[in-house]
């Protein structure tokens, strides 16, 4: 197995078949790079609501294709990030984000790691606890000890 | 020693809230009633965003949505995206015809469709639409929050959006939530 | 005929099963040394009725039986032989079948290799597989049967899809259901030392092999659909976050504490508690995956066939196998005597350290996964958690377990003191901070910390070896000549942290990577990341059922030196009517190149190249991890654990 995929890497020229992906159009990209990446970056964070799993970025959809053309819009017509993002939050619900905003319901998703963190310390304390060493002996047991150990 | 049984019991705990809410999803999704799939409308209880798209056909007529407001004064009505290229807007036509039939008023929106094809498509299986406008870059769409086609937009009387289904609107659909809805917003 | 002895051949199977889970554990009970030595039997003939399951399907796909309802739904006559036997686990009912076939083999494993156990042990770790597996069964034939026909048998299968003729895509689901599957074992070890009552060291050394095995198959099978999704996919992404990544995720990395914390057990009899717990988590996470997959809760790409009566069946599976068995672990958990104490600082202390880290990460990719059902289910909202979130909340929380990673081996057990462990890390530690400085100054944060960490790892798996033959401390000879005699288990523990190191350089390499998207007509070029990409022509191609275009991209030096050829494709079936794009990928083992062809417009093509550092060596890295776990596989002082015990005496245990 591991030689079969050594052959594989080293093959010169690795062909595999993919859906096809309409590869973004260098035709809808912004002429200043300054803007095109931030237009990107902001892209990544919003969900190409037909696809499984992606960002507008990433995917080759048509309705991704429609999106980035009016993230890239709006970016060229001079609106902030957060602007952009919430034209389309107005038009598609916060799911359209990628990553969620800090509200009530999402406290505890992104407090996550530290519950997480702090439940595992619990945990581990409890693993780590020294037991409480037993009682000292009474005098009549003491006696006793003396009678079986002198 | 109780607060190991307790620390002992979480996972359990854990694995059983989960398990719940798991038969619950499983049951809501046979249900129709928790669909994660489904993408909610960002327009309930709003009114249409503004535009004014030119015919699709030379017969129909474009419109706006200042005539959506006063056509859905008289009588609550429903907005239907469609398109000729897409396979679940023909299973939907029949029932589409039926609601019309049944005197419900539908205004149908041509989604990125040519004009040619759009005519075609309402010659082969019949006309239920007052007007009909194009949206060829489907950008209208897109303030509306559509994210595929079919989808269908019920205005009451205010104009305000009171329902959206993406999808094809099937009997069942139709009886169960459109009906209804109709009554209520007569 | 076939296909119905095939039927026969599962259903004999289910039945075996049912014996396999009641009789030998009625017997550990008992003390009947006839019934637990039936186990083994048991576990091997389940395993050869499922092979001639899976063997009867495999067989119906071959010769394109069309009778068989699977094989009309997944298969078609013109489908190469390859991907036609592949094929049979490429659906539901295929993979389920698959499943139950692995498991069968983790049995038949136990039968065969099991032998120096004890007996009342072996029998009630082979009656709970059964169990399991019986489970399975039961699922398998009431909803989710390969075995169902069609009369009468249409001309042809439905199933041509050319995506899915991929060698990658064929062999990744058997290596990752081994990975995920074998957890079953120590799953049933945990199981079965809480029947019993009773975890030691040498249940320990017992279950450390099983977990290892399994943990280096599902980190070979994850590397393995991460290159594809790779190669595949045409951006040069490799880790999506998709729910049914993370599905994979979580028990790789319950899997590794699980496999640190066996090693506590066994040296130190301690966190006993905590490994039965990992260990039945770990077939829980596996357990939960195949439920979220295939009941259509989750929203991904991988998911099957969707049917929420599935789900039910699944979901009630899952609450007798995981509800009992934490049931059984909250009523003995407290038998398990208590161990040997230590130190916070010292390698127990290290190891705990890493175990909550490891299961902290878990919890958040479980959170971020769950999330968006749950807040529907509960709150009505629809939330969605990408891969930002991810990155975001798991990076934090990994740095200090690459930093622990090389501290912990040097710790010595029950107490250590840290100054001594970080000064025989200098050396890394100096290296670490030069690299990640400079690639700091040189590139961003990220990638600073990221090779950082990388070389940190590295020089820490040398600085493991050179500790343990004293290297420096003692003459070079003689640290040469302890050389040879180290364990393997210490060779692989270090190649094993090393191959980490390999893989986080590969993704700071490939957080690197820069792309360009152009459109070329024939002759023209562009420049990318130093080199000159030229798209010297556009044709035409055509293969035995589709049509092609074919890119020829030269890629030149400054000095006009050819350096690759890349020739990325779009293929058309009109059969299917499907395009497919064929990635481009040429890789010198430092650097992937990477090329795509997408639309074509007046004359010249739209393309997409990509200039991936060190993309290679996150697989390779992964490649290590699986070796470093393999050699310590292979030492001898773990698989022989305990000596085996007279007959006699372990009827009684």
């Amino acid at each position: 197995m591991h030689r079969l995929l050594g052959v594989l890497i080293l093959l010169a020229v690795l062909l595999a078949p993919g859906l096809a992906r309409a590869v973004s159009d260098p035709a809808e990209m912004l002429p200043d790079p300054a803007q095109e990446q931030r237009a990107e970056e902001i892209g990544r964070q919003l969900r190409c609501l037909v696809c499984q799993n992606e960002s507008i970025e990433d995917s080759g959809a048509d309705l991704a294709r429609d999106l980035r053309r009016i993230v890239r819009q709006r970016v060229a017509a001079g609106d902030s990030d957060a602007q952009v993002t919430g034209w389309l939050v107005d038009r598609y619900g916060d799911f359209v984000r990628l990553s969620p905003r800090f509200t009530p319901v999402t406290a505890v998703l992104w407090l996550s790691p530290v519950l997480a963190l702090a439940l595992g310390g619990v945990f581990a304390w409890g693993a780590m606890r020294r037991r409480a060493p037993p009682p000292p002996l009474s005098p009549a047991e003491q006696a006793r000890l003396a009678e079986l150990d002198p | 020693m109780i607060s190991r049984r307790w620390l002992l019991g979480l996972p359990l705990g854990v694995a059983t809230l989960g398990g719940v809410a798991f038969w619950r999803m499983l049951g809501g999704m046979r249900q129709g009633t928790f669909d994660p799939r489904g993408l909610p409308s960002a327009l309930i209880g709003k009114t249409v965003p503004d535009f004014d798209l030119p015919a699709q056909l030379p017969s129909a007529q474009g419109f706006s949505n200042a005539d959506l407001h006063q056509a859905a004064a008289e009588h609550p009505l429903l907005l239907n995206f469609f398109a000729s290229w897409c396979v679940p807007c023909i299973e939907e036509h029949d029932q589409l015809m039926a609601l019309r039939g049944g005197g419900l008023p539908i205004w149908g929106i041509a989604y990125k469709d040519q004009p040619g094809a759009a005519a075609d498509f309402i010659q082969r299986h019949g006309n239920p639409y007052q007007r009909i406008a194009a949206d060829a870059p489907g950008r209208v769409a897109i303030d509306f929050g559509l994210y595929g086609v079919p989808e269908s937009y019920l205005l009451d009387r205010t104009g305000i959006v009171r329902w959206r289904w993406a999808g094809a609107i099937t009997a069942d659909v139709a009886s169960r939530q459109l009906q209804p809805l109709l009554q209520h917003y007569a | 005929m076939i296909p119905e002895l095939g039927h026969f051949a599962l259903a004999l199977a289910c039945v075996i099963a049912a014996a396999q889970a009641v009789l030998p554990i009625w017997g550990a009970w008992r003390g009947d040394a006839r019934l637990m030595r039936a186990a083994p039997a048991l576990a091997v003939g389940q395993l050869l009725a499922l092979l001639a399951a899976a063997g009867a399907l495999v067989w119906s796909s071959v010769v394109s039986d069309f009778t068989v309802l699977n094989v009309v739904q997944n298969s078609a006559a013109a489908k190469p032989l390859l991907y036609k036997i592949t094929g049979t686990w490429g659906n539901h009912e295929g993979s389920i079948l698959l499943w139950a076939l692995i498991l069968a083999l983790c049995g038949g494993a136990v039968a065969g290799f099991g032998g120096n156990l004890p007996s009342a042990l072996r029998a009630r770790v082979i009656g709970v597989l059964g169990g399991t597996s019986c489970g399975f069964l039961f699922f398998a034939l009431i909803t989710s049967n390969p075995f169902l026909r069609v009369w009468p048998p249409p001309a042809d299968g439905q199933g041509m899809n050319p995506l899915l003729q991929d060698p990658g895509l064929a062999f990744h689901p058997p290596i990752l259901y081994a990975g995920y599957v074998g957890f079953a074992v120590p799953f049933a070890f945990a199981v079965a030392a809480l029947i019993e009552g009773r975890v030691d060291a040498a249940w320990g050394r017992w279950v450390r092999p099983w977990a290892l095995t399994s943990w280096c198959l599902l980190t070979c099978g994850i590397a393995l659909g991460s290159w594809w999704a790779y190669y595949e996919l045409g951006w040069g992404g490799y880790w999506f976050w998709d729910p049914v990544e993370n599905a994979s995720l979580m028990p790789w990395l319950t899997g590794t504490a699980l496999l640190h914390s066996a090693i506590v057990v066994e040296k130190r009899e301690a966190l006993k508690v905590w490994t039965v717990l990992l260990a039945i988590g770990t077939f829980s996470l596996s357990l939960s995956g195949t439920f979220l997959v295939r009941s259509g809760i989750l929203n991904s790409v991988h998911s099957f066939a969707n049917d929420p009566a599935r789900g039910v069946f699944i979901l009630a599976l899952l609450a007798l196998v995981i509800g009992g068995s934490l049931l059984l672990f909250l009523i003995r958990g407290p038998a398990l005597a208590s161990g040997g104490m230590f130190a916070p600082l010292s390698r127990e202390g290290a190891l705990v350290l890493n175990n909550v880290l490891l299961c902290a990460i878990c919890a958040v990719v479980v959170t971020g996964t769950m999330f968006p059902l749950f807040a529907e289910l509960l709150a009505g909202a629809k939330i969605s958690v990408g891969a930002p979130f991810f990155n975001a909340t798991v990076l934090p929380l990994a740095i200090p377990v690459f930093a622990a990673m090389a501290v912990g081996p040097m710790l010595a057990w029950k107490r250590a003191t840290l100054w001594p462990a970080l000064q025989r890390l200098w050396v890394g530690a100096l290296v670490a901070l030069a690299v990640g400085l400079f690639s700091v100054v040189r590139w961003k944060l990220l990638p600073g910390l990221a090779f950082g960490a990388s070389a940190w790892l590295v020089l820490g798996a040398v600085a493991d070896i050179g500790q343990r033959i004293r290297f420096g401390a003692i003459g070079l000879g003689a640290s040469l000549g302890r050389l040879g005699g180290l364990r393997r288990s210490a060779f692989g523990t270090a190649i094993a942290h090393a191959g980490m190191g390999v893989t986080i350089a590969g993704i700071a390499g490939m957080s690197l990577a820069s792309n360009s998207i152009v459109l070329l007509h024939p002759g023209e070029s562009t420049h990318l990341a130093g080199y000159t990409w030229q798209l010297d022509a556009l044709e035409d191609g055509s293969g035995p059922n589709y049509s092609a275009r074919i890119a020829t991209i030269s890629l030149l030096e400054k000095n006009g030196d050819t350096r690759a050829i890349l020739r990325p494709s779009r293929r058309f079936f009109p059969l299917q009517q499907q395009t497919t794009t064929d990635v481009a990928i040429r890789t010198t083992g430092f650097v992937d190149i990477y090329a795509v062809l997408g639309e074509e417009r007046d004359g010249g093509a739209v393309l997409r190249l990509h200039y991936n550092p060190l993309a290679p060596w996150i697989w390779i890295g992964a490649l290590i991890m699986a070796a470093g776990g393999a050699l310590s596989l292979s030492d001898r002082r773990l698989r022989v654990g305990a000596p085996a015990r007279q007959k006699a005496a372990t009827v009684t245990a």
